[in-house]
């Protein structure tokens, strides 16, 4: 990982990208970031670098944070956030990231935390199939069989209703269509987890 | 919100004129065949326009050959050199699939007053 940034989901629409073509895109407000802490082997035992985003009023934060902020120098912000660099050596503390880091027609990896659908059954959480609604069918939209009788038991991993999305989850290889560096804003091709305003982490694509 | 709204602002295009569903249209559509790109005339009636703002998108239905032709063009697409409108109609309705199951004479649409 070679440059990351925080930002913000603002929603979908669509451009024209050259020939005309339309393009689904997300848009994502992201940064501009501060370094507050940059960690290296001899102090921490690994390298990577804190960043902070999207600044609050000072009341917002706590005790413990507001002497963090007061201690590199740096206004107090909503999110802080670590990331492994392998060039992590090379920020400074109060150092601003921004969407320039970032250029048109790149490829990154997008992380946020997709959209919760609370406690769903197996047909929405899994894909199970339905059983039929009528003709005297009594079995509708159950979990089906847990395991053969044979086994005695329910293996671990079986695909059973519970909590479904709200999880930490990452596009992968998501191309930059446009950047617009003085309002911030990284417009991405494709979907990304997650709801309008959460807080989503841009990395450049592991697989590029 | 305003993000996007002006985002999409920015691509709308300004020349195109006003048409509604009912009015005979030729859109004259920019082709690529191989290295060059030329203008194709597609001339039909609007059945139906479509979404808002830079996602709009109008059908244009016309028969050729004997054979019902529709196609659906993104109203701000560069893609678009030009839209003539050729007849105003009046219709009484916003969406006309009613016109998919009629044929001839009785597909015809009134000329607005």
């Amino acid at each position: 990982m070679q440059k990351a940034i925080l930002g913000k989901k603002i929603g979908m629409t669509q451009v024209f990208a050259d020939k005309g073509v339309v393009v689904p895109v997300t848009v994502i407000e992201a940064g501009p970031c501060t370094v507050t802490q940059v960690k290296t082997n001899d102090t921490d035992g690994y390298t990577a670098i804190q960043v902070a985003f999207e600044p609050v009023r000072e009341s917002r934060i706590n005790k413990p944070e507001k002497g963090h902020f007061k201690r590199c120098n740096v206004k107090p912000h909503r999110f802080l956030r670590e990331f492994r660099l392998a060039n992590a050596t090379e920020y400074k503390v109060g150092q601003a990231i921004t969407a320039a880091t970032f250029t048109a027609g790149e490829y990154v990896d997008v992380t946020g935390t997709s959209k919760g659908k609370g406690f769903t059954g197996g047909i929405q959480r899994w894909g199970f199939s339905r059983g039929p609604m009528t003709h005297g069918s009594k079995y509708h939209r159950g979990p089906g069989s847990q395991n053969s009788r044979a086994s005695a038991r329910t293996f671990p991993g079986r695909k059973m209703p519970g909590q479904h999305g709200r999880l930490r989850r990452t596009v992968q290889n998501l191309r930059i269509v446009r950047i617009d560096v003085e309002r911030n804003l990284i417009l991405i091709k494709g979907a990304i987890p997650g709801p309008k305003g959460s807080l989503v982490t841009i990395k450049d694509s592991v697989k590029a | 919100m305003e993000v996007i709204k002006s985002i999409e602002m920015m691509q709308l295009r300004a020349d195109i004129p006003n048409f509604k569903p009912g009015d005979a249209v030729r859109v004259h559509v920019k082709v690529v065949e191989g290295a060059r790109e030329r203008i194709q005339v597609f001339e039909g009636t609007v059945i139906a326009r479509h979404g808002g703002s830079v996602r709009e998108t109008f059908t244009v239905r016309r028969i050729s050959y004997g054979v019902g032709v529709e196609r659906i063009f993104p109203v701000h697409s560069p893609r678009i050199e030009r839209i003539e409108v050729m007849r105003r109609g009046r219709v009484r309705r916003a969406k006309l699939y009613y016109l998919r199951s009629l044929t001839g004479k009785a597909a015809r649409i009134r000329d607005a007053r």
